[in-house]
């Protein structure tokens, strides 16, 4: 690159009048062999993660596709599933199109080939342990961060390096305006390494366990920041970035306003950051940071509908393209989705709506709509675009491409329209009341029975959705196969003068300073994206001796704290929440509304998303302890029709007490209040706790080793949400109670 | 509660205003932003994505001038 030296002083004056600069094109190489790879891996990991996807859809269906092992349990398929196609799937896409599309809006190579390589082999290395982790039961258990805690470092040093590639490149353009697509990649790249640090701040206890550093109340408020804006940042605002190129690209159009795409940008950011509490309406959670969290839900709407109209009206005058370029029938699915998806949203937010929709399968069916729609769609538009013009060549079959257009979009209907209709049902079914005043449907399972036909309509339309990738699948190979891949793509671009010798940058308008300068860009858009999570987090952090203490709340026995580690090995909290609202149809079913201050001891919190079995906070000293040890055994003796699987291999396995002394050191230093020298005599107490309940059991010719792991599980479920009914005094911290 | 949460802070009175500020001035320096852009670059920004080649004028620039 060749850039010819700065005058001396006195010379700028005139050269500015008239530059005579001595000024010659560069000729350089995009690397297409790169996102030829991360588009090899798109397609690899979609498929495999739509695979685990259709797999759990009918585990819900027909109890016996759990496959009676712990490895292929949905409690801990469920996780991969969601991994595999949010960081897996998606994750690749991103790295596809911002590969490519970085480099050309930058007019310049990819910063370095070698921090390109490491990038795209870490992250499939990642992708790797996480698909050996989940299944083995390394978890976390808070959603969409489920991996453990040598995981999370690797995922902050590949994000650094692809952080690093890209503000390199960007460094070396020959474009000195920052087209708004880079925009929407500098601040994904920015605001993922925030939320993924503040959301993994945890104490690692052993090689692959660890307990989260915030408890509670404050662990849900963290992560529900961290799943709303994952969703956000990693699913919705690269993809932006991408539409805002793939789509002008494709519809051979600029976009359709660029001053709704800068409006668009800068009040997506921040408003985003706001509205992760609407996942904790009628929680625990306090109320203003509720309120707020609604509040902000509502006023997404506006930024995002102005960038799902800014992409649709790119294809004015267009629309005769849109009958036969299957590329651009996907955008058009995948943007209308977007649309879908984001006003479904804010109205999911309204309280009133939510005390229906949370916890059943209508938020499901919601993510669905995105994941499917938009972020699939919109995948399956680049890499048909992508491959020939990678290849060199046309597009195997245009037919292939139309019938998977039209089997996914089938998918999408066949998914999302049982599982809206589950929602519904069941939602309404728990909260039916009969003439007397008492609960209409009393035996949770009778809701879960209702809806089980959806449940295989919902896995019929994942059967068809993959079957529209197979198709693609197909259709790319022969695609690749009949070209050659351009590995090394020549490109040439006049070398950027300094701006001090460009006559416009003397004069222009004062926001264009922003758009030539990536630093200043990144600083506003992460001051924008901080001041949502720290006036959420700070109070909520400061009012640490205000959340109401509960003076019979204690911390878990070391028994019972192994049957805790248990809980989230097996993924309970993917069907299981432990929440009861202050809702009449709620306290009926389950007893005391839960209180903030009864998971002060919680790390991680386990609350849950979905109850696709019932609530368990109030389930200890519910049922006696043979309740739970058949039920384990075999769910259907105590609920016949039950769609929980067996769990038999916790009457097998023994509990691993080697690192429970390691595990009370932890959370003392985290300020649980076990004695001073416990972690020497926790295992005795365990010990001692766990001969009760075989004493227990034996009383009901129920033989079973005292250090089987059922034994801590029973030891835990027995003592959830009783704390409150040991002394009802309820105290509270001063403040005094209004 | 929120009441008791938000007065445990020192100097809380100020909050609302402040956040008011931050957003009053947010939206309004967003909007002067557009209002103030003009045609030629918006358009010039958004060929962005699709100006692969050399335009003509940048044709001529492989010379000296």
């Amino acid at each position: 690159m060749e850039v010819a030296p700065t005058p001396p002083l006195t010379a700028v004056a005139p050269l500015l009048v008239q530059p005579q600069v001595s000024r010659t094109v560069d000729e350089f190489f995009y690397d297409n062999r790169i996102v030829r790879d991360f588009g090899i891996a798109t397609v690899f990991w979609g498929i495999a993660g739509m695979l685990v996807g259709v797999l759990a859809a009918f585990q819900l269906a027909q109890p016996e596709a759990n496959m009676h092992t712990a490895v292929t349990t949905f409690g801990r398929i469920r996780p991969l599933h969601t991994n595999a196609v949010i960081f897996a799937f998606v994750g690749n896409g991103i790295f596809m199109g911002v590969y490519y599309s970085l480099q050309r809006l930058c007019k310049a190579a990819m910063y370095s080939k070698t921090l390109s390589k490491i990038h795209f082999w870490g992250w499939q290395l990642i992708i790797l342990s996480a698909l050996i982790s989940l299944p083995l039961g390394y978890t976390t258990s808070k959603e969409y961060a489920e991996l453990e805690w040598p995981i999370d470092i690797a995922i902050t040093l590949v994000w650094v390096v692809f952080g690093w590639n890209m503000f390199g490149t960007i460094a070396r353009r020959r474009e000195r305006h920052l087209y708004v697509g880079i925009w929407f990649y500098i601040a994904t790249f920015l605001t993922v390494a925030v939320l993924h640090i503040v959301n993994s701040m945890e104490v690692p206890v052993s090689f692959m366990k660890s307990y989260s550093m915030y408890a509670g109340v404050q662990d849900a408020l963290v992560q529900w920041w961290y799943g709303h804006n994952a969703v956000a940042f990693f699913l919705t605002t690269p993809y932006l970035g991408l539409m805002y190129y793939f789509l002008p690209k494709a519809a051979e159009r600029p976009v359709y306003s660029y001053r709704l795409s800068i409006i668009h940008f800068w009040s997506l950011i921040f408003i985003y950051i706001w509205a992760g509490p609407h996942h904790l309406l009628y929680t625990a959670l306090p109320d203003w940071a509720q309120s707020l969290g609604v509040a902000f839900s509502i006023m997404l709407i506006a930024p995002s509908w102005g960038g799902m109209i800014n992409g649709l009206l790119t294809l004015r005058g267009a629309w005769d393209k849109v009958r036969t370029e299957p590329v651009l029938k996907f955008m058009v699915v995948a943007v209308t989705a977007y649309g879908m998806a984001t006003f479904e949203g804010p109205m999911l937010s309204l309280k009133n709506v939510n005390a229906i929709a949370h916890f059943t399968d209508w938020i499901v069916a919601h993510v669905h709509v995105g994941a499917l729609g938009w972020n699939g769609f919109l995948t399956f538009a680049m890499l048909y675009w992508l491959w020939p013009r990678l290849y060199r060549t046309e597009l195997y079959s245009k037919k292939l491409a139309n019938a998977h257009f039209w089997l996914g979009t089938i998918g999408i209907l066949f998914y999302a329209l049982p599982m809206y209709w589950a929602g519904f049902t069941q939602g309404l079914m728990w909260k039916q009341f009969n003439q007397e005043g008492m609960l209409q449907y009393p035996n949770f399972l009778e809701t879960v029975l209702q809806i089980v036909p959806m449940y295989y309509m919902r896995g019929i339309g994942g059967v068809l959705y993959l079957s529209g990738a197979f198709l693609m699948l197909y259709n790319l190979i022969k695609t690749a196969s009949s070209g050659t891949l351009l590995a090394s793509e020549k490109a040439h671009a006049p070398a950027l003068l300094p701006a001090s010798l460009v006559e416009e940058h003397q004069g222009g308008h004062w926001h264009r300073w922003i758009e030539r300068r990536p630093a200043q860009l990144a600083v506003f858009a992460t001051v924008a994206i901080l001041i949502g999570g720290a006036v959420e987090m700070v109070p909520t952090f400061l009012v640490k001796s205000n959340v109401p203490t509960i003076a019979s709340v204690k911390p878990y026995r070391p028994l019972e704290l192994q049957g805790r580690d248990l809980y989230i090995k097996e993924g309970c909290s993917n069907c299981h929440t432990q929440m009861v609202r202050p809702f009449r149809s709620e306290t009926e079913r389950y007893g005391e509304y839960s209180k903030a201050g009864e998971f002060v001891y919680d790390r991680p919190f386990l609350w849950g998303s979905k109850r696709t079995g019932p609530d368990l906070h109030r389930v200890g000293a519910k049922y006696p302890h043979s309740w739970h040890y058949n039920h384990m055994l075999d769910p259907t003796s105590m609920s016949p029709g039950s769609i929980m699987p067996p769990y038999p291999w916790l009457f097998d396995n023994d509990i691993d007490y080697s690192t429970l002394p390691k595990k009370i050191r932890v959370l003392q230093g985290l300020g649980t209040p076990y004695p001073a020298g416990f972690d020497q005599q926790a295992v005795a107490d365990a010990r001692q706790q766990a001969d009760g309940i075989v004493r227990e059991l034996k009383k009901e010719d129920l033989d079973v080793k005292s250090d089987k792991e059922i034994v801590a599980l029973i030891a835990y479920l027995q003592r959830l949400g009783t704390d409150i009914k040991v002394k009802p005094e309820v105290t509270q911290a001063a403040p005094a109670a209004q | 509660m929120d009441k008791n949460v938000l007065q445990s802070i020192a100097g809380v009175e100020i909050y609302p205003i402040i956040s008011f500020v931050i957003f009053f001035l947010f939206f309004l320096g967003l909007l002067l932003y557009v209002v103030r852009a003009r045609r030629p670059h918006l358009d010039a920004m958004s060929q962005l994505p699709l100006r692969d080649g050399l335009t003509p004028d940048e044709e001529t620039l492989t010379y000296h001038f």
